[in-house]
């Protein structure tokens, strides 16, 4: 083992194949490829959505027909024909489970396999499970504990039934349907997702968690997250995702809006691990996402990310600190390899007075990979005192990738106080000597030189997803992480 | 008539009366189309995202100067670094100045690019260099397209120029606006030494536009100093575009010292062909009055071992908007890259705005890239300190920014370069700092 080098690592990277490639055989209620009005209009009935939610549709429909696809990221790609996607499936199995034995086995076994089983989650005390599988929620645990709370954790269409007052107030107020291609396009057809309402000064007592799945051949992955916290309550979401290998390009355009109001907190963690593709660069799937928080007076939202999967990212996790004093925050580890591309970042607007904000990126790249930082930091003129610190650091491996930056900072009043540093490099000879000479071996300095690389962004992920974030960096980067 | 319709108009005009027969009248005629093709740069691309042009670009500007503006030397003497013996080429509405220059032809040239471009003994030199550096873009092809006078430097082998050389462009447009273009090649071959000062300056209450186009090669082991002064009027505007093409063991560095002018945008390009070479790009921005200064800066490291060094800073006060947007660009061969970035800017207004975008891409994996940017204030407990001390607010303001500032005055090489820069920011701060250097 001591002479596994970079190389070796290198070879085994691309020889790597996805684990997680399956594919469930569940029946699905799958419409016809293509976007029309009536496609619009037939989701929102087969969902049986009021009036008001099918108009707000088929005007983001109506906007997005006139808009064209982004093309300013560093990333290459065979855009995606919008008209021979399905808009909608669901799974069959309906209507919804009172207990985990009514779930199809076969899909119970699809879990097991990813690692998350109901059953176990269920003992495990603390977290609670809204699976999403292929866009239709089918169990919902813990529902009943968060409820004694006032905590409201549904699927997104089952709060537009229930709670059509909130999310009529606050969908599409923070990501508005014109925003951009994607973001039009989700609001027009999304399928599902998740609401979450934590009402006034309630601290949330178990870490939100959803697993998105993206399963039916064909289907582009609309979700639609909503999370609010009110005023002095705190949460924390977090969000995993794993999909079967598939030789076609996948869409996946997902809009995840957070409001913080007044001295409210929201933690917001991701793990995506979606097919990245083969080694060959065939296939993967597209991740196009906007993700965006607005914070008012003391609030703060903190968002954390890590990206493994996917064939193409295009993902800037934002804030808007509206409100005086409020803090925003985000932490992301990004890993590309073979042929994928990621072209990820933030942006922290900074409105208020006594605004914060920190970026802690990591990009590594290995095989013919490309990894792009893309941030932007604003101080408007009437935020003073605003604060900001950036760090960007990128690791190579390989001499077919390449790491990117580009940091966009915008200044317009004179109390701001902006460092941004970008450093990229690779692993140093040096470092590996000095760990061999202490006995250590290269796979295994290796590995520490990774993990202590990303422990920044690491660190900030809540304990339970520590441990997957972990496995999924050992899938990416195996040899690598010990 | 818009300035684009007015220049492709007068382009015919310009290329009947000179010479069809040269070499570079088909370069010319390229680069006309590339212009006309591309049009003035809009804020819809990415390298002008935060520089407008439109404003300049409704100026009724006279292409043509009509006549040589007589000046006598004693009006614009402040204008040199007088106070040593140096090379002069100067130029008055973009004509040749004969007795305000001093060039020479003993064992090097540094004279006229008008010169140089007709005459057959330059002729081997011009096909070689001669817009080989440029890029395609739409405002290098325009002056490309009316390329016809500027400095013209030639250094042969192993020859160090004891005097530094002065480029002055002087406008006096006393009838109407004037548009300028100058174009200066600069070739300095192997193992040669020669420090360069660059200097544009209106002398008119009407508005100037300069578009000027600077290209250096620097051969093997060659040293180039290039210090740019840009310290013009309210009325005036430039539009910089310099390219330089270094090979191997070359070190070439290139200050930049922006305190004025209505807009100025620096196109600055390093292009590295060779290794073991040094790229140092520095500059200090000081504005204020709705000034609006833009350093794009690129250094391409093409091959292994190879360095660069950037250092800008800036200080905005009053309505003014810098904008920095630095690009490195390590290409897959280049391993053992060094390459070094750092933008530090201060706004001493509430109106002020800074614009920064450091980039890096890298295709490399054994390199050492990183670059830092930073937007602060003056130090509160440095200024508490001078003040209870004695030193009045507005001085122990002023030494912090010339101190902010002072990496970037350590490495001129000319003294009495830098000691008129002392002045100049001293002036610009309104102070008197009370020490020369």
């Amino acid at each position: 083992m001591s002479k596994y080098t970079e190389d070796d690592l290198r070879e085994e990277l691309k020889t790597k194949e996805y684990e997680y490639g399956f594919y469930t055989d569940i029946e699905s209620d799958t419409f016809p490829n293509g976007l029309n009005e009536d496609i619009v209009r037939a989701i929102s009935k087969k969902k049986e959505e009021p009036e008001w939610m099918t108009e707000w549709r088929l005007e983001a429909f109506r906007v997005w027909k006139n808009m064209d696809e982004p093309d300013w990221a560093n990333v290459n790609y065979v855009k995606p024909d919008f008209q021979g996607i399905s808009y909608y499936s669901a799974p069959n199995s309906k209507p919804k489970y009172d207990s985990i034995d009514e779930v199809d086995p076969e899909l119970l076994a699809t879990f097991e396999k990813l690692g998350i089983s109901l059953d176990e989650q269920k003992k495990l005390a603390g977290v609670a499970m809204d699976v999403v599988v292929d866009s239709v929620s089918v169990a919902t645990t813990f529902k009943k504990t968060l409820g004694e709370k006032g905590i409201i954790f549904m699927s997104i269409s089952e709060a537009i039934k229930e709670h059509p007052e909130l999310v009529k107030k606050h969908l599409g107020t923070v990501v508005p349907t014109k925003d951009n291609f994607y973001a039009a396009l989700n609001s027009a057809v999304f399928s599902d997702g998740s609401f979450c309402y934590i009402p006034k000064g309630v601290k949330c007592p178990m870490e939100l968690s959803t697993y998105f799945r993206i399963n039916q051949a064909g289907t582009g992955q609309f979700e639609r997250t909503l999370v609010i916290a009110d005023e002095g309550s705190y949460v924390s979401y977090l969000e995993g995702c794993t999909a079967p290998s598939r030789d076609e390009n996948q869409l996946h355009a997902a809009v995840v809006e957070l409001i913080a109001l007044d001295d409210a907190e929201i933690k917001y963690s991701t793990v995506q691990n979606w097919y990245p593709g083969n080694a060959e660069g065939k296939g993967g799937v597209y991740n196009f996402v906007t993700k965006r928080g607005l914070c008012e007076k003391n609030a703060k939202i903190s968002w954390t990310q890590v990206e493994t999967g996917s064939a193409v990212t295009w993902k800037y996790p934002s804030c808007v600190l509206k409100g005086d004093n409020s803090v925003g925050e985000f932490y992301s580890i990004a890993v590309t390899n073979n042929y994928q591309q990621a072209d990820t970042g933030t942006k922290m607007i900074h409105l208020g007075k006594n605004t914060k904000s920190t970026i802690i990126s990591k990009g590594i790249s290995a095989g013919k990979s490309q990894n792009s930082y893309r941030g932007l930091v604003q101080i408007s003129s009437r935020a003073e005192n605003a604060r900001n610190f950036s760090q960007c650091d990128s690791l190579l491996m390989g001499n077919d990738c390449g790491a990117h930056t580009f940091p966009y900072i915008e200044a317009k009043n004179k109390t701001a106080k902006i460092e941004h540093e970008a450093t990229t490099s690779k692993i140093g000879e040096d470092q590996i000597f000095y760990c061999n000479q202490r006995g250590i071996d290269t796979e295994k300095a290796i590995a520490l030189i990774v993990n202590g690389f990303s422990k920044e962004v690491l660190n900030k992920l809540p304990m339970e997803f520590a441990v997957e974030a972990q496995k999924l960096l050992e899938i990416s980067l195996e040899g690598s992480v010990g | 008539m818009e300035l684009k319709e007015k220049l492709l108009s007068s382009f015919m005009v310009f290329e009947d009366k000179v010479d069809i027969d040269t070499y570079v009248h088909d370069i010319r005629n390229e680069a006309i189309k590339t212009f006309e093709e591309k049009g003035f740069p809009t804020k819809k691309e990415e390298a002008w995202k935060y520089t407008s042009l439109n404003k300049l670009l409704k100026e009724d500007y006279s292409v043509f100067p009509k006549q040589e503006n007589a000046i006598e030397y004693r009006d614009v003497k402040k204008y040199f670094i007088y106070d040593i013996d140096t090379y002069k080429i100067v130029f008055i509405d973009g004509k040749y100045s004969s007795h305000l220059s001093q060039t020479t032809h003993d064992g090097m040239d540094v004279c006229l690019m008008s010169a140089a471009l007709t005459k057959p003994k330059y002729r081997l030199v011009i096909e070689n260099y001669f817009n080989k550096a440029a890029t395609k873009d739409s405002l290098p092809s325009l002056n490309t397209a009316f390329s016809s006078e500027g400095a013209y430097i030639h250094i042969p082998k192993n020859k160090l120029v004891e005097k530094p050389i002065q480029i002055i462009h002087f406008s006096t447009g006393n009838e109407s606006a004037t548009m300028l273009q100058p174009r200066n090649l600069i070739v300095v071959e192997e193992n040669s030494h020669v420090q360069i000062i660059e200097r544009h300056q209106s002398l008119t209450s009407n508005p100037v536009l300069t578009n000027s186009v600077t290209e250096v090669f620097a051969k093997k082991r060659a040293i180039v100093d290039y210090y740019k002064i840009q310290n013009d009027n309210l009325k005036a505007s430039l539009i910089d575009n310099t390219f330089l093409k270094q090979k191997q063991e070359s070190i070439c560095s290139v200050h930049t010292f922006a305190f004025g002018g209505k807009l100025i945008r620096n196109n600055l390009n390093f292009y590295q062909e060779g290794q073991r070479i040094d790229s140092i790009l520095k500059g200090v921005t000081i504005i204020g009055n709705k000034q609006h200064v833009d350093h794009n800066t690129l250094v391409h490291h093409i091959e292994p071992n190879c360095e660069s060094h950037q250092d800008y800073k800036g200080i905005f006060g009053e309505n003014s908007t810098g904008v920095f947007n630095g690009k490195i660009v390590v290409e897959k061969e280049a391993q053992k890259t060094n390459a070094f970035q750092s933008n530090n800017n201060i706004l001493i207004s509430d109106k002020a705005t800074i614009n920064t975008k450091p980039q890096l891409e890298i295709f490399a994996d054994d390199v050492k890239c990183s670059h830092g940017c930073t937007i602060g204030q003056l130090d509160e407990s440095a200024m508490f300190y001078m003040r209870s001390r004695g030193i009045p607010e507005k001085e122990a303001k002023a030494l912090l920014m010339y101190a902010f500032s002072n990496d970037v005055m350590n490495s001129v090489k000319i003294p009495e370069l830098k000691q008129r820069i002392t002045k100049i920011i001293a002036n610009k701060l309104g102070v008197n700092l009370g020490f020369d250097l």
